[in-house]
């Protein structure tokens, strides 16, 4: 018996003991952040947390809702791909009653049913980054034009290798995803070829991360030693691509470009190790966004369409026909430090 | 679990060592607290849209956990519960985007899963494989059977009889799902067989000493097999109640499926080395993970403060469990 008596009450004074503490750390967070009934919502729901991309812009959208006087509420899924904690995002920022949300859905048809239920509760939702397909499914949708960067890529590549016969890899990024589609068949369009070319040595999926272009690009090379002109999703895919080629010594004769302008990326184009990058401007489609918001719970006037935000190529070796602008001006307008 | 204890001790014991002493008991009373805290910290909290929101979003996590806790009651670990659900949505998905009749579709679907689960029970009874061996192989063909399935991409699953479990109706002026229904009534059978049949006390025999349970002639081998069999079979009727959810089949989805899972399992006080606990205490721990998510998105906090408290509450229920074991 008295064992018994001893296991049930250490168990509810642990319990207890272990009640109070969580308690106290959840109450001293609530304490600092407890939400007035008056101010605006506006609600930011980012594929993931990690992404200096998405970061950039959690920053910038913070930056803008104090200026404007809004409380802005920042979520995001766990990792690419987690509809699931997108769509659990959206629900507890309409519960929260937030007056606008801006969203850069994981996929482009997985958020469709719940941003449905937000705009007939009266919520402004806008797509910042990836279009939602259809694509006014959303209010408006504030992003770089994806395929047109990848373009940028393919023409740069295509004209700074002038007359030389190409062989080309391509470094994907997660297969199937909206923007990795446009920018793969962007770089194609751009440097002239079609899907299944016989100058594609070969792909490889990167999800976007160093390690795994590394990768990529090692095995490409081991399968083709020719490969001079590679695509990139983006920048850390680019950097791990540049590891193998330096690996295999063949650096300087490869046509490496890439797509994002994280700060990280532009140094690697002053440094020579990217031929040239495409930026794109997440700062701006999240400012966009929360003065649309504000906009919106002023005068209730929503923004509607494609807002392109532009992309620049960046690059110290500028070729004919093809507008450009230099490192210097890149590393004042790159993000991510 | 509390009946035992009742009649081991030699007086009768008063309601408030009977509540207190039963294995749900702790999880519910943090439930209780956070619920408390949010509601003073947002009045939206309990409102009855947002309650309705907290078991929505509930569902899926919640029923992928009836499966792991009968597992981890035979001191077992599923780590492919996810990548099942998945395969579950997608080939669900492409039947039907393939025009073949939906209910088919679906039963072929939850089939395929159910035969995932025997895979994984074959594996582990058949050829005495370590489950967390098992399922960790199971999780990495199904991760890549269902990329090749899909051909790397998502896609959207348009069909009225796969997103009805998110069709809504009314219960008394409180919004619900279908799923949640589904949700709950899945806990009601399951928690009937472990808790009023000789299967389910089979299967705590087996979790607690499986040699103990082979000596005393309950037939392990196939009892295990049907664990992970049943367990399957629910993660079939999961990946239903996903596409209620999200009619939207995404082979990158669900990736910590599996973790957050075995989390609302283990908060939910069951035991990790089997024999112990219950389906009563997995729901609770899958409530208190969506009620913090919620309630810190309604009070404006950044939401990695819910991983962290989730985190010292997983730490906190194994704790408990380890002290228990030691005093028993």
């Amino acid at each position: 018996m008295s064992l018994h008596c001893m296991r049930i009450s250490a168990r509810s004074n642990f319990v207890r003991a272990g009640i109070s503490a969580l308690g106290l750390s959840v109450g001293l967070a609530l304490g600092a952040g407890a939400a007035s009934a008056q101010e605006v919502i506006v609600g930011l729901v980012t594929k993931t947390e990690v992404n200096p991309f998405f970061v950039k812009m959690r920053q910038a959208a913070e930056a803008r809702a104090k200026e404007k006087g809004l409380k802005l509420i920042a979520r995001a899924g766990k990792f690419d791909g987690d509809n699931e904690g997108q769509v659990a995002a959206i629900e507890d920022l309409i519960s929260a009653g937030a007056k606008g949300i801006l969203v850069t859905p994981n996929n482009s048809s997985g958020m469709l049913d719940i941003i449905k239920k937000a705009r007939e509760a009266g919520v402004l939702v806008i797509a910042l980054d990836t279009a939602t397909d259809p694509a006014d499914a959303v209010d408006a949708t504030f992003a770089t034009d994806n395929f047109e960067a990848g373009v940028q890529q393919g023409t740069y590549a295509r004209k700074a290798m002038g007359d030389k016969k190409a062989v080309v890899a391509m470094l994907d990024g997660t297969p199937g995803g909206t923007v990795d589609t446009f920018r793969h068949d962007g770089y194609l369009k751009g440097f002239g070829i079609a899907e299944g070319d016989p100058s594609i040595a070969g792909a490889a999926i990167t999800n976007g991360a160093q390690d795994k272009g590394q990768v990529g690009m090692e095995n490409l090379l081991s399968k083709n030693g020719d490969i001079n002109a590679v695509y990139t999703i983006n920048e850390p895919a680019a950097a791990g691509a540049y590891a193998a080629l330096k690996s295999f010594g063949k650096e300087s004769d490869v046509m490496l470009t890439s797509i994002d302008g994280g700060c990280a990326g532009v140094r690697d184009v002053k440094d020579g190790k990217i031929a040239a990058t495409v930026m794109q401007f997440p700062h701006k489609m999240a400012s966009m966004g929360v003065d649309a918001v504000a906009d919106y719970a002023a005068s209730g006037k929503k923004p509607s369409g494609f807002v392109n935000t532009g992309s620049f190529l960046i690059t110290d070796k500028p070729v004919d026909g093809l507008e450009s602008k230099d490192t210097a001006w890149g590393l004042e307008n790159c993000w991510g430090d | 679990m509390t009946t035992v204890i009742a009649s081991a001790t030699d007086a009768p014991r008063s309601w408030k060592a009977r509540i207190l002493g039963a294995p749900s008991a702790g999880p519910f009373l943090v439930l209780i607290a956070f619920c408390v805290i949010f509601a003073f910290t947002n009045p939206r909290f309990l409102a009855t849209h947002n309650l309705s929101i907290i078991l929505q979003q509930t569902v899926i996590i919640g029923v992928l956990a009836i499966g792991q806790t009968l597992v981890i009651l035979t001191a077992g670990i599923d780590l492919a519960v996810g990548a099942i659900c998945v395969l579950g949505t997608i080939v669900a998905g492409k039947l039907v985007n393939l025009g073949y009749d939906p209910v088919l579709s679906m039963s072929f679907a939850i089939l395929i899963c159910t035969i995932s689960g025997l895979a994984a029970g074959g594996l582990v009874s058949g050829l005495r494989l370590p489950p967390f061996i098992v399922t960790l192989g199971i999780l990495g063909i199904l991760t890549a059977a269902l990329r090749l399935i899909s051909e790397g991409g998502a896609f959207a699953v348009r069909d009225p009889f796969l997103s009805w479990t998110g069709n809504t109706m009314k219960l008394s002026g409180f919004v619900i799902t279908y799923g949640v229904v589904i949700m709950f009534a899945l806990y009601a059978v399951v928690w009937y067989f472990l808790n009023e049949t000789k299967w389910g006390r089979h299967v705590y025999a087996i979790g607690n000493n499986p040699e103990a349970a082979r000596l005393v002639g309950i037939p392990v081998r196939r009892h295990l097999m049907s664990v992970y069999v049943l367990a399957g079979l629910i993660y079939g009727i999961g990946a239903w109640l996903a596409l209620g959810r999200i009619p939207n089949a995404d082979p990158n989805a669900m990736q910590t499926a599996n973790l957050d899972s075995i989390t609302a399992v283990v908060i939910g006080g069951t035991s990790l080395f089997g024999g112990r606990g219950g389906l009563i205490g997995t729901l609770i721990g899958a409530l208190i993970v969506g009620v913090l998510r919620n309630g810190l998105t309604l009070a404006g906090i950044d939401p990695l403060w819910q991983d962290l408290v989730t985190g010292i509450l997983v730490i906190i229920a194994v704790a408990l469990d380890q002290m228990s074991r030691r005093r028993r």
